[in-house]
């Protein structure tokens, strides 16, 4: 598949990390026959308890990298994150979306079960207008709205958490049931922050959220060439082996590849309004 | 003509006696978020009627894909919710009440405040001191208002995400 003409992006071979990326993860519900049984349990969580994993899992990433606290940035992020939640298949979250840059000059972003999304300057950078920056938080929407980091909890973690959940509906917990449930909790916590940081999500789950991205932006008007721009840039900023996106994503070419014939997008140079482009450059051009 | 005519009395008689020919159930659903909102239209820029606090049951009167139509306070307030602010289960605020008594399956019931909640959380933070919450707390209140979002739709030349089918 022809790369776009204006950015000449080097065509990498396997880099070492790729072999990581077809290892299933903890819990690779991708995989169709696991799938029901998993997904049937993974619906007993309420969105209530996905927003105090998502805290927890929130709070170890940010035990990992600094917050970027320049306001107009977050608030930018926020502005234009809470309004493609809106437009996606889960607008409602618990307690809501909300968006955070991290000060980081690694290219990654995290996506919690709660609705806290994440991004690195790093990644920022690689965008190159407003469109772009849509296209990064639609897709991490678009992995929260298809439950991939809850799937990533290992399955008999699920089921002994679910356990003590059903007998706490007949009666409070000891306090050793209480002690066994922030265990299963901890445990819990570091599946979802081992795939999001270590392993990555499936092939298929990067896709999905990509697709689902696709969607999010077509319905506000947002150019979908946006994603595959900021690939191109990231193409070229990511250096073989770095930990961070490289390790846990799927080549940018391959999901470039994948946009293009899995959704038909021919490419075609970004147009945006000049009132999207001048608050993009003003809120992180500078990033 | 006569069995016809006896067929009809029989009719009569049962609606006469209030007995319905086919019985019209009535449908509730959940809050499952902790604010939700209940609009004028099937829409988030419809203006909002009535919030909803977590556990709320509302009854269903319409369903319009991803939005349904929905009543609370005996029908005297209709309005319309995302599909994803409900649930069909029922949530129950205090373990012991009668549903729960009743063995309701866990695909009928949620429990609210259970599971993995504010106090497990609280222990996970003695078990680990180290991490810090500072920041998770902040970047919820980073929560964008409706004028807000607004202005910047129209601003950027973004759709408004209306009526969005699932």
């Amino acid at each position: 598949m022809r790369l776009p003409d204006h950015a000449d992006s080097d065509r990498k071979g396997d880099h070492p990390s790729r072999e990581h990326r077809d290892d299933p993860p903890l819990l690779c519900a991708g995989d169709k026959k696991s799938t029901s049984a998993v997904s049937k349990s993974i619906e007993e969580f309420t969105p209530e308890q996905e927003y105090y994993i998502g805290r927890s899992v929130a709070a170890v990433i940010l035990n990992k990298y600094q917050p970027y606290t320049n306001q107009p940035a977050n608030q930018y992020l926020n502005l234009l994150g809470q309004t493609l939640a809106q437009a996606s298949d889960m607008p409602e979250i618990f307690r809501g979306y909300r968006f955070l840059v991290l000060n980081s000059d690694e290219i990654n972003a995290f996506a919690t079960p709660g609705g806290q999304i994440f991004v690195t300057r790093g990644l920022l950078r690689c965008c190159r207008n407003e469109d772009a920056v849509a296209a990064v938080l639609a897709h991490e929407i678009g992995h929260i709205q298809l439950k991939h980091g809850i799937q990533a909890i290992k399955k008999a973690r699920i089921t002994d958490a679910l356990t003590t959940i059903a007998a706490e509906s007949a009666r409070a917990l000891a306090p050793n049931e209480v002690a066994m449930l922030t265990e299963t909790f901890g445990g819990a916590i570091m599946d979802i922050t081992t795939t999001l940081i270590n392993n990555g999500y499936s092939r298929s789950f990067e896709y999905e959220a990509d697709n689902a991205a696709q969607t999010i932006l077509r319905r506000l008007g947002y150019d979908p060439n946006g994603l595959v721009e900021m690939l191109v840039v990231m193409g070229k900023n990511l250096k073989s082996g770095e930990t961070g996106f490289a390790k846990t994503h799927p080549a940018p070419q391959d999901r470039i590849d994948e946009i293009q014939q899995k959704l038909g997008i021919k490419y075609s140079r970004v147009q945006t309004p000049e009132a999207r482009q001048a608050r993009f450059t003003k809120a992180v051009g500078k990033i | 003509m006569k069995r016809l005519r006896i067929f009809l009395l029989a009719v009569l008689f049962l609606c006469a006696f209030g007995l319905p020919l086919y019985s019209a159930t009535q449908e509730f659903l959940s809050v499952q978020v902790k604010e939700g909102q209940m609009r004028s239209t099937p829409s988030f820029l419809g203006s909002v009627l009535a919030s909803l606090a977590y556990g709320d049951r509302v009854e269903l009167i319409e369903d319009k894909g991803a939005w349904k139509r929905v009543a609370i306070g005996g029908g005297r307030v209709k309005g319309w919710v995302h599909m994803s602010a409900l649930s069909t289960k029922k949530i129950v605020l205090r373990a012991g009440t009668a549903d729960v008594q009743t063995g309701a399956t866990s695909s009928e019931l949620a429990l609210a405040g259970k599971g993995f909640n504010a106090k497990v959380e609280a222990e996970f933070k003695n078990k680990n001191k180290n991490i810090d919450y500072t920041w998770v707390d902040r970047m919820e209140m980073l929560a964008v208002k409706p004028d807000q979002m607004l202005a910047f739709l129209k601003q950027g030349q973004v759709n408004p995400p209306e009526g969005v089918a699932p």
